[in-house]
């Protein structure tokens, strides 16, 4: 008897943590922006995979590199081919967790400051980050939002002398994922 | 039993705890395989629309002018006299317009013969993965070139369409790996006058042409020009271009060495008469530049 109210309460607690829910989108923004003196290079991907848990803060992004859009085809044609070599690589990946997600009720409309941790994969390196963000909910719905910069060389990409001063070594990265569907 | 007990809910939690970690990437995984199959259009088969002398299967974008200065200096067996060729040079200047992603239109004015040139390109076929799966990308080139150069009898009834030749081309490329790019490029050239009443109007050769790259942003390129026999203008010889790539950001600089002085269709394929054993090598040029002119259309 004593033994079947355990199982029955290791069920509930179960239970409670299935209750956490999966927030997820297909069509988060992430976008990157370089500039220079000579030069402003910016693109968008508008089909980033995005998800949070809103119990453990579990947060995962991935994307293709081919959906990063240029105003000029060159410079996509050269981020592709010589950059972020996206036949070789086609994908960049982020695996976290929301440090603070206990503060984030996502029953009410607010606006909440919180730190992100975990593994950025892009271009065949892994790297550990840490950067700060926001979650906004609205409706029922949370928007995450990031602004940070990383280093190139970071992740093995060279810049060659000749355009050295039209790109720069640290790109701001923007993500910007409204995760309107729900598990 | 009550260790026992504890034992299980401590096991039943961790379960949980497990599920929840691996939670997202399921979510992840699925999202993943949700995605609508999409087709991987191959790109940067060449680095420009320029093999060496001919074309590529490559377009420029929409809304981009490419102009290109192309030199070609006199043959290599001058000698020293003639500075290995240097002293005399032929050039070309060119302008390319992408209307769209698979069309492109361009005009050109080369020294040689004092010939105006206009082309169109457009990509039939793009090679492709994913969704929709082709192995090739097969362009067709149309030129037309107007030869200025004063009528050498003034005397005899001169037309304008004597000045006029035609080709059209067909290119089939594709791009094996990163580093290795091929393409076959039959072409009919058709000259309204020629020189001699035996001299075919109509004139047949395929091209073979590829490129091999040696970093990221160099790579060698050769293309070849076989005429079939019967359909060729006596004494011409084919065209054999042998040359590099060089890529920075926005400019695309190809070095090269030819046995062909012209450089539109008509005049490098079935007029070239430089013999490679005897010397008859010109070295040059072509730098292309590009320029965005509207935005880009998403």
């Amino acid at each position: 008897m004593k033994r079947s109210f355990l199982v029955a309460a290791a069920i509930v607690l179960s239970a409670t943590f299935a209750q956490a829910q999966r927030f997820y989108t297909k069509n988060g923004l992430v976008s990157f922006f370089s500039s220079t003196n000579m030069e402003n290079i910016k693109a968008d991907n508008n089909q980033v995979l995005c998800t949070v848990n809103s119990t453990s803060g579990d947060l995962q992004f991935s994307l293709m590199n081919k959906g990063f859009h240029f105003a000029k085809a060159l410079m996509e044609e050269h981020f592709n081919e010589n950059y972020i070599e996206s036949t070789k690589f086609p994908k960049s990946t982020f695996k976290g967790t929301i440090a603070d997600i206990s503060k984030v009720n996502f029953t009410a409309d607010g606006t909440y400051t919180v730190s992100v941790t975990g593994d950025l994969t892009m271009h065949g390196v892994t790297k550990s980050v840490t950067v700060p963000g926001t979650v906004t909910v609205k409706s029922g719905k949370p928007t995450v939002v990031s602004k940070f910069m990383l280093k190139l060389a970071d992740y093995g990409i060279t810049i060659p002398g000749a355009v050295k001063k039209n790109i720069s070594e640290s790109i701001e990265i923007t993500v910007n994922c409204l995760l309107d569907q729900k598990l | 039993m009550l260790l026992k007990n504890i034992f299980i809910v401590i096991i039943s939690c961790a379960l949980v705890n497990t599920a929840l970690a691996q939670d997202s990437t399921d979510i992840m995984k699925m999202l993943e395989n949700d995605l609508e199959p999409t087709t991987d259009y191959t790109t940067a088969t060449f680095k420009t629309s320029r093999l060496i002398n001919g074309h590529t299967v490559e377009n420029v974008g929409k809304g981009v002018m490419d102009v290109k200065i192309s030199h070609r200096f006199g043959k290599i067996n001058g000698g020293g006299y003639e500075l290995f060729g240097l002293d005399n040079a032929t050039m070309r200047m060119g302008f390319d317009f992408g209307i769209t992603d698979y069309l492109m239109v361009g005009v050109g004015r080369s020294t040689y013969q004092k010939t105006y040139d206009a082309f169109f390109k457009v990509k039939l076929l793009r090679q492709s993965k994913g969704k929709r799966n082709m192995p090739i990308t097969l362009s067709y080139v149309p030129t037309i070139a107007l030869k200025t150069l004063k009528f050498e009898d003034p005397a005899r009834k001169n037309y304008f369409s004597s000045r006029l030749y035609y080709s059209h081309q067909l290119i089939i490329g594709r791009k094996f790996s990163e580093q290795t790019s091929l393409q076959l490029m039959p072409t009919y050239i058709h000259r309204n006058l020629v020189a001699l009443i035996l001299d075919p109007n109509d004139l047949l050769s395929i091209g073979i042409g590829g490129r091999q790259k040696l970093s990221k942003r160099i790579s060698l390129n050769v293309e070849y020009y076989y005429q079939i026999p019967e359909y060729k203008l006596p004494n011409s010889t084919n065209s054999l271009s042998v040359g590099f790539d060089i890529e920075t950001g926005g400019h695309v600089f190809q070095l090269h060495f030819t046995n062909s002085q012209g450089m539109n269709e008509r005049s490098f394929i079935s007029e070239t008469t430089g013999d490679w054993s005897k010397g008859d090598i010109f070295f040059g040029f072509n730098i292309s530049r590009v320029f965005t002119l509207g935005k880009k259309g998403k």
